[in-house]
């Protein structure tokens, strides 16, 4: 049996919750999916305040925009269906997408799909990096913010993004003893206020220094770092042993687009964007008609861009599918002005050279 | 630096050594690395480490990484039991 539904969005993240409340807000009926038991993707692990500004929730901390989110999506409750748990595990050109939930295999036939499927992380190649005690920093949040679990006890994050520094506080708060943060490039990736806060906190951050490897029998017990020259290149005699239980590794993440691929959504390389990026139309279209993609799985940027991103392609795929949103004009030109807000700034050159070479296929700040 | 310690593709435990290798030998193409070797075949079906061996091509072939092609994505996305997928078809018609 083909179940039919008009809009599926995939992934309730940031981007696939704003995308289903504005859709929702338009009229439009919307599926939900997404893999977690949980909704709220990346926000149910963040435990820290958020900067921006006030429409997209600053100065609250990520489980809570997470709540109010699905608040949002929840006030829709004959337009809106969830299924939580289900991972979408194919999609196909005539846009009938496979869900798993559990051991039930589903077809659904859709009008208009939003792939808002994030991101995943990028992991780096050392010796011995298959060592039990290497962590991802998604999954440290995962143990540490959701579930309660300490990843260990003496621990040095590699990586100084604002990921790596924001998951290097939480785990000194966590009573985890970050031995120092380090970064291959020359200077500290993320913002300013996170690296001072470690850095009051007595934590070494050290840049041109990466792992050369780890050392452990069934686990991970020591790591060696070298410091990089200008050409990246390890510096002979610079190594120093750290002797650790643990190794987070907050290196970058890349856009998760494999669905978007399987369909024949044409997508390009932009390193800026964390990797292949689907090719847009400024309305979020990708090159397969009725086929959006929004949020990280676009290129990866900040929760708050993911957020203004969703609402865009909400509204933009309702509208495709007949139900114009009463506010359409003036919401698009709003949306779009904030979205160059968040983009503007020197922390937003690396997302506005990556647009730029997606050469104005989508819109480009 | 021991390469053979070097994980490239964790689901199917395939090392820096074995891409170095078949790069010597002129696989230089992601699909063939992946038919010979199994990256990218795993449970995570090469989310972790396309982007890994794309950085091992370009430097190889020295060209810069866009201009690396990635394999081929095709469903599923992720094992999938043959019994759901039957069930799922029977009250198909």
């Amino acid at each position: 049996m083909i179940l039919n539904r008009d809009l599926v969005i995939i992934g309730a993240g940031p981007s696939g919750l704003c995308a289903a409340k504005m859709a929702a807000e338009a009229g439009q009926k919307v599926l939900l999916i997404d893999r977690n038991p949980q909704l709220g993707g990346q926000l149910i692990k963040q435990t820290h305040m958020f900067f921006g500004s006030e429409k997209q929730y600053a100065k609250t901390r990520g489980f809570d925009i997470a709540k109010k989110l699905i608040d949002d999506v929840k006030k829709y409750p004959d337009l809106v269906e969830i299924w939580d748990n289900s991972t979408v595990v194919g999609l196909y050109s005539d846009k009938v997408l496979t869900v798993l939930t559990g051991e039930t295999y589903r077809k659904v036939q859709a009008k208009a799909i939003i792939v808002a499927t994030g991101a995943s992380e990028k992991v780096l190649a050392f010796e011995n990096n298959d060592l039990p005690g290497i962590y991802g920093a998604g999954a440290v949040q995962t143990l540490m913010n959701v579930y309660g679990v300490k990843p260990g006890e003496k621990i040095v994050m590699v990586g100084s993004g604002n990921i790596g520094l924001i998951v290097s506080y939480q785990l000194m708060q966590a009573g985890v003893k970050v031995l120092a943060v380090i970064e291959a490039a020359k200077v500290i990736g993320g913002y300013k206020v996170h690296a001072s806060k470690l850095r009051r906190l007595g934590v070494d951050i050290i840049t041109s220094c990466t792992i050369k490897k780890a050392i452990g029998k069934d686990k991970v017990e020591k790591i060696v770092t070298v410091r990089l020259n200008e050409k990246w290149e390890e510096i002979p005699g610079t190594e120093k042993e750290y002797e650790v239980d643990a190794v987070c590794i907050a290196v970058g993440l890349s856009p998760l687009t494999n669905l978007l691929a399987m369909i024949g959504c044409e997508l390009k390389y932009v390193g800026e964007l964390g990797g292949l990026v689907p090719v847009l139309s400024k309305d979020y279209e990708t090159t397969i008609e009725g086929v959006y993609a929004c949020g990280d799985a676009s290129g990866i940027e900040e929760a708050s861009s993911a957020m203004v991103e969703g609402y865009i392609t909400g509204l933009a795929a309702a509208k495709k599918l007949g139900k114009v949103h009463p506010q359409y004009d003036e919401l698009m030109v709003d949306l779009r002005k904030q979205l160059d807000i968040l983009r503007s700034g020197p922390f937003g050159e690396k997302i506005r050279k990556g647009l730029a070479k997606l050469e104005g296929v989508k819109e480009v700040c | 630096m021991s390469k053979k310690d070097i994980i490239i593709c964790r689901c199917e435990d395939v090392t820096l050594e074995e891409i170095h290798q078949l790069l010597e030998r002129g696989y230089t193409n992601i699909e063939e690395l992946k038919r010979l070797l199994r990256v990218g075949m795993g449970p995570c079906q090469g989310t972790t480490c396309m982007q890994l061996i794309q950085r091992e091509v370009s430097k190889f072939l020295n060209i810069p990484i866009e201009e690396v092609k990635t394999q081929k994505v095709r469903p599923l996305t992720m094992g999938v039991k043959l019994n759901a997928i039957k069930e799922g078809a029977c009250d198909e018609s």
